[in-house]
């Protein structure tokens, strides 16, 4: 019986700093206050403001100004006129997210289990494309992909592209800039949970018959599922939300949501419009998050 | 500060924590002589620890008091109490070196020549010349003793050391025990060492009290306990007893006789604790002889028969398991000093024992023979 | 059958580096067309080696002006957010309190939410309110998708902090206040440290946060949204390669640091006798 009774480390529970006085009760709270209030303030309210806006009379402008008509139905107008904007939205960051997935999966891998001495260096490596400006590389695809540069004369030399294909101002060249920004985003946390994955694991596995193949999906997968879980909605959130890929490296034809709303409130300024279909797209993402962690069974992401 | 109050001995008085429903220490009440070696000993979570933070002062007793001397520093925090600590990792501060670790304790009381003292104390610890290493660098003994110096630099009127040997392998361990003890001689300190390994307490400290749920068992010198436990916890816990569950019949001639298993035993009045009643007859097994029959055990011993199950040769001495007609197995030591046969696995055996070499605790009721060890347990698991 | 062996044991080491090529390549661009003479303002091809760029960086004076604001802003929204994040650590890790969970899901959602969405509630809230859209409101938003990150990078240092060590000052006389100004503060400090350079980065490279709440005052992510519709100054480059260096040269400075550290540890021999205690 004894044998089976948990023993503690020798140690009591952990105690509460004790209650010296009432000062002390407070000072968390006094600790929290600022932090807190600014989020509150500039966080929750404006995300309150934002669902009002939402249901002002789409008639109303802002020289004229908005009125409260609780008009629901900027909800479907919204869907109806922009739907293939939402749909190319998530399309595009899926992809993006399939082909991260792809490529981020061994590169987190190697890092973690065969770099060795050069892991950190690696790890640099991974972070370094954050060192500079998010717009200055995206642009630096431009470059890249352009119709005179060098890798789209190669793919036309070897006949991979037409004669006139283009790279640039296509959806490829979109799934390609938002894979390349948010790559990091996903091998980062992936890392330190293949990090953690003890190598002899994969010794006992082979040891019990498994096979490298199944060794992967029985042992390595699973124990990377944290790390897998934080990277896909690190990658997935900001992608499907984004829309400087589009912008720069797309057409029109390839505007996302995030396209849409930047126009909608600083171009056309149609706020009601605007707002509503941020509310959709903050709702739209938080159902496949929410989806994806109940399928993925982890409630823990942070 | 250590030098301004009257030197005296450290007393707990009624001194009891609760954390929640859960009461670590409960009514606690103690006297630790001046200049004394102390270890209270005890399993994880008897309460031993919380005991020591609350005397450092990292505590805050629930109720109850604690005195040095005659000044009540209950209440006191940690920084006013001429008080030092040996933390059980530790707790060697990684961003200074090992001359800042040691001074540290001497500057915050604004002593601003520190380095002949921390060299001193550096060279009575064997640590000549780390000074200028991180704690890091050090091996695991090393560290140990950075943290003894670290400590005892300021002179406290009680050092307070919380297994402070635990992290140890068992080799340096041993090292360090003496070490310590020769240190404790040479500045004649008190120290309250808490250790949930019998072998140390008993080895360092003048005077052991073995814990047990936020309690004292028993308090004394080492080989009192040993030889005499005040209760079956203690006669398990600090080594191992066979104890027999018997019925106390009363004195008889300076002796109580006792039932136990239908056979008759006695014990001398002067090592029984109760006389009627329920009681537990217990006998080491280093004090049990093996021989193959009864005619063999010489006159004024007692005996009981058994069948040997098991024999295990541990070097310095066989194991025995004998199983007596009841079912009960009793263990028994035998020395191997080569003056006794050893005894085959499955023959019958007698074992029989000086009755001065026995004692008598009270007994619950409900209570049957105990012959194993009480494993490192939880408190209350027992009960 | 060697060359199959040879591959079947390298082949995610060979996938990872062609994975950091295609990682490292625009910045590899961005650093050649910073040498760069364009042909014509809309062009991104490389025409013509040049210095020209490198010794005249604020040629288009604009555009240094933005590169100053994005450093003032992105200096005050650090010094801010890290003390408002840095006290709310120290909340979360060293006191129990009511409403914790709360607190951890307000400080959660920025980091869960698009910065879209954020960047137009804000965007509802200054025009519904009346406020006047500028350099303030651009450091309101930074302070606040920069606060939480602070949380968190702080959170794991100090959780990771031993409490012992602050009971072995305090039992060693230090005072509550000298207890955190010699061992807590150093202790955390590189996490502090940490959570200042995330803050910087992210308020000196944020874009759509700005871009809704920046009236008419130009950012360095701004200007470079803008140029990119009327033509980009090669000067961009340049701005774009020397952050990177500068921060490249942080990480190996710090690593530097780390490794010396490391070594020292190895020559002191290993600490073979400290078993982990439970």
């Amino acid at each position: 019986m004894t044998l089976l009774a948990p023993t503690g480390s020798g140690q009591p529970p952990p105690a509460p700093p004790a209650a010296r006085s009432g000062r002390r009760r407070l000072l968390p709270y006094l600790l929290l206050l600022p932090g807190a209030a600014w989020l509150l303030i500039f966080f929750g309210v404006p995300l309150v403001q934002l669902a009002a806006a939402s249901l002002y009379d789409p008639s109303g402008s802002l020289s004229t100004g908005y009125a409260m008509t609780w008009a629901v139905s900027n909800y479907p107008d919204v869907l109806q006129a922009y739907w293939p904007q939402f749909l190319r939205s998530f399309g595009y960051a899926g992809l993006a997210l399939v082909l991260a997935l792809l490529l981020g999966y061994p590169l987190a891998y190697a890092i973690a289990q065969k770099a060795g001495r050069w892991n950190n260096l690696l790890l640099v490596c991974v972070v370094a494309p954050m060192f500079t400006s998010f717009l200055v590389r995206t642009l630096a695809w431009k470059t890249i992909l352009s119709d005179n540069g060098a890798l789209v004369g190669l793919l036309r030399d070897v006949h991979l592209l037409a004669p006139d294909g283009r790279l640039l101002a296509t959806p490829f060249a979109v799934v390609l800039g938002l894979t390349y920004n948010f790559l990091p985003f996903l091998v980062l946390p992936l890392y330190a949970s293949l990090e953690r994955l003890d190598h002899r694991l994969l010794e006992a596995a082979t040891d019990l018959y498994a096979s490298p193949v199944q060794a992967f999906r029985r042992v390595t997968l699973p124990l990377s599922m944290p790390g897998l879980v934080a990277g896909t909605l690190l990658f997935f959130i900001p992608a499907s939300g984004d829309y400087i890929n589009a912008e720069l490296l797309g057409t029109p034809n390839e505007y996302m949501i995030g396209n849409v709303i930047d126009s909608a409130f600083l171009v056309r300024l149609d706020y009601p419009q605007g707002a509503a279909l941020s509310f959709l797209l903050m709702a739209a993402i938080l159902a496949v998050v929410f989806g994806y962690l109940r399928r993925a069974g982890t409630e823990e992401v942070v | 500060m250590a030098r301004e109050t009257p030197a005296g001995d450290l007393r707990l008085a009624n001194l009891t924590k609760r954390f929640g429903v859960f009461t670590a220490v409960d009514d606690l009440s103690l006297t630790i002589g001046q200049g004394s070696f102390f270890a209270l000993l005890g399993a994880s979570g008897c309460g031993k620890t919380t005991t020591l933070r609350m005397i450092a002062g990292l505590e805050e007793p629930t109720s109850g008091q604690v005195l040095l001397g005659d000044r009540d520093i209950t209440r006191l925090r940690p920084y006013k109490r001429p008080v030092n600590t040996v933390f059980q990792s530790y707790a060697l501060f990684p961003h200074l070196s090992i001359f800042e670790n040691v001074a540290f304790g001497l500057r915050r009381r604004g002593i601003r020549s520190v380095d002949d003292e921390v060299t001193r104390m550096l060279s009575l610890v064997q640590l000549d010349g780390y000074g200028n290493r991180r704690p890091a660098q050090l091996s695991g003994g090393q560290q140990q003793r950075v943290a003894l110096a670290r400590a005892l630099i300021n002179r406290p009127q009680v050092l307070l050391l919380d297994e402070p040997l635990g992290a140890l392998d068992l080799k340096l361990r041993r090292q360090m025990q003496i070490e310590l003890k020769r240190i404790q001689t040479e500045v004649g300190i008190t120290f309250v060492h808490v250790t949930h390994d019998q072998e140390e307490a008993m080895t360092m400290a003048d005077t052991v009290a073995v814990m047990n749920a936020g309690r004292i068992e028993q308090l004394g010198a080492p080989a009192d306990i040993y030889e005499f436990p005040a209760t079956a916890f203690v006669a398990n816990f600090l080594g191992q007893s066979n104890l027999l569950a018997g019925e106390a019949t009363g004195v008889g001639g300076g002796d109580v006789a006792v039932t136990a298993h239908g056979t008759r035993f006695s014990v001398p009045a002067g090592r029984s604790r109760a006389e009627h009643g329920p009681v537990h007859l217990g006998v080491r097994p280093e004090k049990l002889i093996l021989v193959g029959s009864a005619d063999q055990v010489p006159a004024g011993h007692q005996h009981v028969t058994g069948i040997v199950t098991d024999a295990s040769y541990v070097g310095v001495s066989t194991q025995y398991l004998v199983r007596t007609g009841w079912g009960t197995e009793l263990s028994v030591f035998a020395a191997n000093s080569g003056t006794s046969a050893r005894v085959a696995v499955g023959s019958e055996a007698v074992a029989y024992w000086d009755p001065r070499h026995a004692f008598l605790l009270p007994r619950d009721a409900a209570d049957t023979d105990r012959t194993s060890p009480v494993l490192d347990e939880p408190v209350g698991a027992s009960s | 059958m060697r060359l199959s062996r040879w591959l079947a044991d390298r082949w995610v080491m060979i996938v990872a580096l062609l994975v950091l090529g295609y990682l490292a390549l625009p910045i590899l661009v961005v650093a050649g067309l910073s040498f760069n003479r364009p042909s014509s303002r809309l062009s991104y091809d490389f025409n013509e080696f040049t210095l020209d760029n490198w010794r005249q960086p604020c040629a288009t004076s604009d555009m240094c002006d933005a590169v100053v604001r994005s450093v003032q802003i992105g200096f005050l929204a650090t010094v801010i957010a890290t003390v408002l994040g840095t006290l709310m650590a120290f909340a979360l890790v060293r006191h129990r309190f009511r409403g914790r969970s709360g607190i951890n899901v307000l400080i959660f959602l920025p980091m869960a939410t698009p910065e879209l969405v954020m960047g137009t509630s804000l965007l509802a809230l200054f025009v519904s309110a009346g406020v006047p859209q500028g350099f303030w409101t651009i450091l309101i938003a930074h302070v606040m998708f920069c606060v939480s990150f602070v949380v968190v990078t702080v959170k794991a240092r100090l959780a990771g902090m031993d409490r012992r060590l602050e009971e072995a000052a305090m039992d060693l006389y230090a005072s509550e206040w000298q207890t955190f100004r010699r061992i807590t503060l150093p202790l955390v400090l590189p996490g502090i440290v940490a959570a200042a350079l995330l803050a910087f980065s992210l308020s000196f490279d944020d874009f759509i946060i700005t871009n809704f709440n920046a009236g008419t005052t130009v950012t360095f992510p701004m200007y470079v949204w803008g140029a990119a519709q009327r033509g980009i100054p090669p000067q961009v480059n340049v701005i774009g390669t020397a952050m990177f260096a500068i921060a490249l040269l942080l990480v190996g400075l710090s690593s530097l640091r780390g490794r010396r550290a490391r070594r020292a540890n190895l020559l002191a021999g290993p600490a073979g006798h400290l078993r982990r205690p439970s």
